[in-house]
């Protein structure tokens, strides 16, 4: 492939130039020498339009999402790691094994190269250690000042055992609602990282495919009723799109929150709370009370949710709260967040 | 955490409640305002109403910048915003306040006008060095808790001699729309207050000594449930005693002459009083600072001559009786009808101090159902 181009890419000085989404050999050397270079798989190097794929044991499960992060690189992942996990994670919350992502860039004319280069061995890496091959592709290239460095779509497909039913409509008064571990470290770091905030113990993102813990815990509890990760918005708009969409109240023990310390004080600090912070590796779930107790242990049993907790209980309320029990046995509502408290965030 | 756990312990908080309501005596009411909408909010956020007896009642003061705001300084932002040779800087709170025809900050952001949020106003000087072919203008508003950081820039700003940072000067004075409040006509009296802690910090308690020559009993009290309590029991001691004094119970934070580095800043940029219109009190005498003649260069209204025009307050919103503590926000018949945080009609109900947020995001679970109310 080398011999097809008089000079090598230069990675550790060059630039995206509008020349490289022009359709001409530039883009094709970008493409062969940056992105297939790292993410290259058999699927992908069938080098047509569509990526061709095996039959699928199931039913199908497919999302999308787009990825603007400010800065591109934080403390515990950069915009690639979190492009695939994100979209992994939304796959395995219908329960799905995530099978496929592709990968869309749009790049600003002036990224340097060396920056692209480490964001797709980033995406490399997280998809390697997450078993899910980019086999897709697309890149795109806009003036200077029409993008902040790059912004990245992926798109996940995956498919679906039989007999598990997991879906945002589908709790019951009853219900036990359980969390895969501390919450608010992806927005904290990224605000701390943003606003040149340090703090006496770094905060890193969670950043993290959660496909593996969802597996065996459909795997051990195919009861479950509702999986979902609590990202933009953080808890409180999870739990609030949760209720409205299961005409259900929700009770959550503020006690039983796992918080980091650290994420706590930057919280109190900046006045934000952290119920409305974005993570990008944990993950709610809500089963049949009876349930519960196996499905707790089978999630401190896998690395990612080690701190795995029982935080609250879904009830009857045709005015669908969610309300928080303080920690002084006290009550308030958990109402979603308003307003843009942390753009770019993921 | 130290400083976080310690003072929201659920033993501590249910011995001082416990120890409120033995302390309460029958046949008799406690009123308390708390002046600050922070206050305000700890309240709601920590449901520590819950924990006080019915005869003690807090009522909703006037301690909330954004809410005090009239229409007309908002819309005098939004304008400036929509110069095109302007940035127009602001702290978060102010981005989806409404101004007159629910005209917003963030509203005037998309459709072109450069708006940007700053968490300081070192921020602001910044954006102002780094554009120096634009006009930077730093919305600068609040109490005297936050006119210390508008001092500061104003200070840095002359000595670095930067030519094009000014102040949108909303500063305002908290004694004079306490001593509004108690002038007021009200159908029930108060009997103490719930002084601010952060404003207490920059100009110390003893400014209230007149509210307590006046009759009331006052503690400045910190933010935190343990803190809240303890102020309301010192008050209720007060007001059994039949006494009536400055008390601080916030030792931890502020003393009595307050920060004199912080006041200093202040007397040297914004050393005048002007008479400045507040929501749900007209125009009140020496209640807003004044940038100082050595500063004007760097004060917006006078760069840019702009000429404040009083507009009249939302149809229907009830923001004027909230903030002068006379109506409740559930009274309002927009609360959670027409006006949500998400679509406010005032400012009542978006800035995060206002009155109408904190019943609507902490409390609204207690209020009876309403057909036409969103629920969730």
């Amino acid at each position: 492939m080398s011999g097809r181009f008089t000079r090598p890419l230069d990675i550790a000085g060059g630039r995206v130039e509008m020349t490289h989404g022009g359709g001409g050999r530039a883009m094709v050397q970008l493409v062969a020498e940056l992105f297939q270079a790292e993410l290259g798989n058999p699927i992908l190097a069938q080098g047509n339009d569509a990526a061709l794929l095996p039959p699928a044991a199931g039913r199908l499960v497919m999302s999308t999402d787009a990825y603007v992060v400010s800065p591109l690189f934080f403390p515990g992942g950069d915009i690639g790691s979190m492009a695939v996990h994100g979209t992994i994670n939304d796959i395995a919350m219908s329960g799905a094994q995530p099978l496929y992502l592709s990968a869309a860039f749009i790049l600003e004319e002036g990224l340097p190269l060396a920056d692209l280069a480490r964001i797709v061995a980033s995406m490399a890496r997280a998809s390697r250690e997450a078993g899910v091959p980019i086999v897709t592709g697309d890149t795109k290239v806009v003036e200077r000042g029409k993008a902040d460095g790059l912004f990245i779509t992926t798109t996940g497909v995956g498919v679906v055992a039989d007999g598990l039913m997991i879906a945002g409509d589908a709790i019951r008064s009853g219900d036990v609602i359980l969390l895969s571990g501390s919450i608010g470290d992806h927005g904290i770091a990224i605000l701390s990282q943003r606003e040149g905030l340090s703090f006496s113990v770094p905060i890193e993102s969670d950043s993290a495919a959660v496909h593996g813990l969802v597996a065996d815990m459909v795997a051990a509890v195919p009861e479950i009723r509702c999986l979902r990760d609590p990202t933009r918005g953080g808890l409180s708009a999870t739990l609030n799109e949760l209720a409205t969409q299961s005409g259900v109240g929700l009770v959550i023990e503020e006690s039983a929150i796992p918080i980091l310390p650290v994420v706590r004080g930057a919280c109190e600090i900046l006045g934000l709370d952290p119920l409305g912070i974005a993570n990008e590796g944990k993950l709610i779930a809500f089963c049949p009370p009876e349930h519960a107790e196996a499905l707790l242990a089978v999630m401190r049993a896998h690395p990612l949710g080690r701190d795995a907790a029982v935080i609250g209980v879904a009830i009857e309320d045709p005015r669908r709260f969610v309300r928080l029990r303080t920690t002084l046995g006290t009550e308030r509502v958990i109402d979603w967040m308003f307003g843009a408290q942390l753009p770019r965030i993921c | 955490m130290r400083f976080i756990e310690e003072y929201r312990d659920s033993g501590l908080a249910h011995d001082l409640a416990a120890a409120i309501a033995a302390a309460c005596q029958p046949q008799r009411d406690y009123v308390l305002m708390e002046v600050c909408g922070g206050h305000t909010h700890s309240f709601a956020r920590h449901g520590l109403e819950e924990l006080l007896p019915e005869r003690v009642r807090l009522v909703h003061g006037p301690g909330c910048p954004v809410c005090v705001l009239p229409a007309g300084r908002i819309d005098a932002a939004i304008a400036l915003a929509r110069n095109s040779d302007v940035i127009l800087c602001s702290y978060g709170d102010m981005m989806r306040v409404p101004g007159s025809k629910r005209a917003t900050l963030i509203a005037a952001k998309a459709v072109g006008a450069d708006v940007r949020m700053v968490l300081s106003t070192l921020d602001a000087l910044g954006i102002a060095r780094a554009n120096p072919e634009r006009e930077v203008v730093f919305l600068g508003i609040g109490f005297e808790t936050t006119a210390p950081g508008t001092a500061v820039a104003l200070q840095i700003a002359r000595s670095d001699r930067l030519t094009n940072f000014s102040v949108l000067n909303n500063h305002l004075l908290t004694p004079p729309a306490i001593r509004a409040v108690l002038a007021m006509p009200a159908d029930t009296p108060l009997h103490g207050l719930i002084a601010p802690g952060h404003v207490s910090a920059v100009i110390g308690t003893r400014v209230y000594d007149e509210f307590a020559v006046g009759g009331q009993a006052v503690v400045v009290a910190g933010f935190e449930p343990l803190d809240l309590l303890q102020s309301v029991l010192m008050l209720i001691r007060q007001i059994n005693a039949g006494v009536a004094r400055v008390e601080n119970g916030y030792s931890r934070a502020l003393n009595a002459d307050g920060n004199r580095l912080a006041l200093a800043a202040i007397a040297e940029t914004m050393p005048g009083r002007r008479a400045f219109e507040w929501r749900g009190f007209g125009l009140l005498p020496e209640s807003g600072m004044q940038i100082a003649e050595d500063f004007a260069e760097f004060d917006a209204e006078r760069r840019f001559a702009l000429n404040y025009v009083s507009v009249p307050d939302p149809k229907s919103c009830i923001c004027a009786d909230v903030v002068r503590g006379a109506r409740v926000p559930e009274a309002c018949k927009l609360f959670g009808t027409v006006c949500t945080p998400d679509d406010p009609v005032g400012p009542c109900m978006v800035s995060s101090e206002g009155a109408c947020a904190a019943q609507w995001r902490y409390g609204r679970h207690r209020l009876a159902p309403s057909g036409e109310q969103i629920s969730a």
